[in-house]
This record gives C-alpha cells, sequence and structure tokens, in this order.
C-alpha cells in the first residue's frame, strides 16, 4: 500500500516536472524543475531496489550536471523571449508526434507483456543476500571491467574536449610564462661591476 | 501492486515529454539540451526497471553507462554552446546554418 502510493508520487511529480522543465518560460526555472525530475526519478529506482542508480542519479546529474547547466544559463547573457518565438507554430506538430509515439510505446509495452519472458537466459542473475551496490560492484570490477574503463575513457575524452573548446588565448592579458622563468640563469641576469667611487651606476 | 507496466508507461510518457520539449523550444539549444536529459532519464528509468523485475543486474551496469555518457554529452554540449555564444552574442540555433562549416 505504502509502496503503491510512494510509487504514484513519485511518478505524478517527476512527470509534472518534465512537463514543466519544457514548458516553462524562464531556463532558470527549467533546470530547478529538471533537477527535481532527477530526484523523483532517484526515487522511483529507490523502490525497485536500485539504489547505486539512484544515488548516482543524485550524485552525477542533481551534483554536476545540472549545476553546469545552471552556470551556463546564468553565464550567458541570453534574450530568452526572442527564443520563445515558433513556440506556437512549432507546438501542433510537435504534439502531434509526441502523442503519436506516446501511443506506440504503450501499445509496444502492451504486446511486450502480453509475449513469454525467456528468464533462462538472464547474464547476471540477483541473489538475494546481496546488497545491490555490493552486487553492482562484484559485476563491474571483474565481468565488465573493460566496458568500465571505457567509461572512464569516454569521460575523461569529454573532459578534455570540453577544456579544447571552451579555452582561449587571451592577448589582453600577461600571463605568467613559465618556461622563460625556469631558463633564467643567473649568469645571463646579474653582473658584477666594479665601480668607481663618485659615478653613477650605468644599467 | 507495481508491476513493470508502470514503469514503462511512466517512462514512455517522460520520453514522449522529452521530444515534444525539442519540437516547441526548437531555437533554445539550452532547453533542447535538458530535453535530451529527460530523454536519457526516461531510457535509465526503463533500463532499472526491466532490470529489478526480471532480476538480471546488467540493465543496472548499462544503466550506469548511460548515464556516463549522458554527462560527458552536456559537458561537451554546453561548451559547444559556450563557444558559439562567444562568437556570436546569440544562441538562436537556427541561424548555425551560417558557419557554412
Amino acid at each position: 500500500m505504502i509502496q503503491a502510493f510512494a510509487f504514484y508520487l513519485f511518478a505524478a511529480v517527476v512527470i509534472l516536472s518534465g512537463a514543466l522543465t519544457v514548458l516553462s518560460r524562464n531556463p532558470v526555472h527549467s533546470v530547478l524543475w529538471l533537477i527535481l525530475a532527477f530526484f523523483n526519478a532517484a526515487g522511483l529506482m529507490v523502490l525497485v531496489g536500485a539504489e547505486f542508480i539512484a544515488m548516482l542519479l543524485v550524485i552525477v546529474y542533481v551534483g554536476a550536471v545540472a549545476v553546469l547547466f545552471l552556470f551556463v544559463v546564468m553565464m550567458l547573457d541570453i534574450d530568452f523571449a526572442e527564443l520563445r518565438s515558433g513556440f506556437v507554430r512549432y507546438g501542433f506538430f510537435g504534439l502531434l508526434v509526441a502523442l503519436v509515439l506516446a501511443a506506440e510505446m504503450i501499445i509496444a509495452g502492451g504486446a511486450w507483456s502480453a509475449g513469454s519472458l525467456e528468464l533462462s537466459q538472464r547474464a547476471a542473475p540477483t541473489s538475494g543476500d546481496l546488497p545491490n551496490i555490493e552486487a553492482m560492484g562484484a559485476l563491474i570490477y571483474s565481468k565488465y571491467l573493460y566496458i568500465f574503463e571505457a567509461a572512464g575513457l569516454v569521460l575523461l575524452v569529454a573532459m578534455i574536449g570540453a577544456i579544447v573548446l571552451t579555452h582561449r588565448e587571451r592577448k589582453d592579458v600577461r600571463p605568467q610564462n613559465i618556461s622563460d622563468q625556469v631558463k633564467r640563469r643567473p649568469q645571463d641576469a646579474v653582473r658584477n661591476v666594479d665601480q668607481p667611487v663618485g659615478q653613477g651606476v650605468e644599467l | 501492486m507495481i508491476g513493470i507496466q508502470h514503469y514503462l508507461v511512466v517512462s514512455a510518457i517522460l520520453f514522449t515529454m522529452g521530444v515534444l520539449g525539442i519540437f516547441i523550444n526548437r531555437k533554445n539549444i539550452i532547453i533542447i539540451l535538458m530535453a535530451i536529459e529527460l530523454i536519457l532519464l526516461s531510457v535509465n528509468i526503463n533500463l532499472v526497471a526491466f532490470s529489478a523485475f526480471l532480476g538480471d543486474l546488467v540493465g543496472q551496469v548499462f544503466a550506469m553507462f548511460v548515464l556516463t555518457v549522458a554527462a560527458g554529452e552536456a559537458a561537451i554540449g554546453l561548451a559547444i554552446l559556450v563557444i558559439y555564444f562567444r562568437g556570436r552574442g546569440s544562441i538562436a540555433v537556427d541561424d548555425v546554418n551560417r558557419m557554412k562549416g
């Protein structure tokens, strides 16, 4: 009973906040609704016992991606009212496509549930006594180790790509030139002079 | 009792919402990126639901990889958006074709 209540609560909030994400006038509000949607999706995942993915969703999405969105929205000075034009023009067509898509997916789900399940073909059956996070760790670090490392590589490439894309050489500032500083030797920089008394210093 | 159908319907509605968001916000690329995030979130809900109800953990492993790719995609997309804004002063994506790449 409490499980059904929690499911309907999370599902309703995730759908509502998803709708408000795409319909909201202000992009900052959109990001905040997106965060709410992620939180409630994490709740949905906790309900079926996928704690690891749920916590990952909260940490990665709410902690990193949504904050990144928020930074970009607030950093760029954008006329959002101008970008809203064409909302109604595309709205009808978009609604049509969305309705067809939703109907197709629900029909596909119904057709799938009417068929039989090949439960003997499970690749990594869940065992009842192991907690979700332990089971995930045992699987990721043994059977799917190379794919896991490939995922790390994807993140590395994304990080380097983002840095390379947004980095720029600025001409109006004088940054520290570390190699020039390291190359400098005392014999190039210091000169001993026998300075006569009563005369100025020659530079 | 909550079955897998409930989860599939929620995820289908969320996916549809993301597609609708791409259509109705065609000029605002930030909202388009957020709509893509919604779509990937619905995919993740689907994977986790199947994984939990069929008793196979691989779905959750795959959901983690989808999450990884989604994070990378958001970072690269926002980086491209920032350099586009720096060069043009606007993020209206319908004059991207002026770049003549």
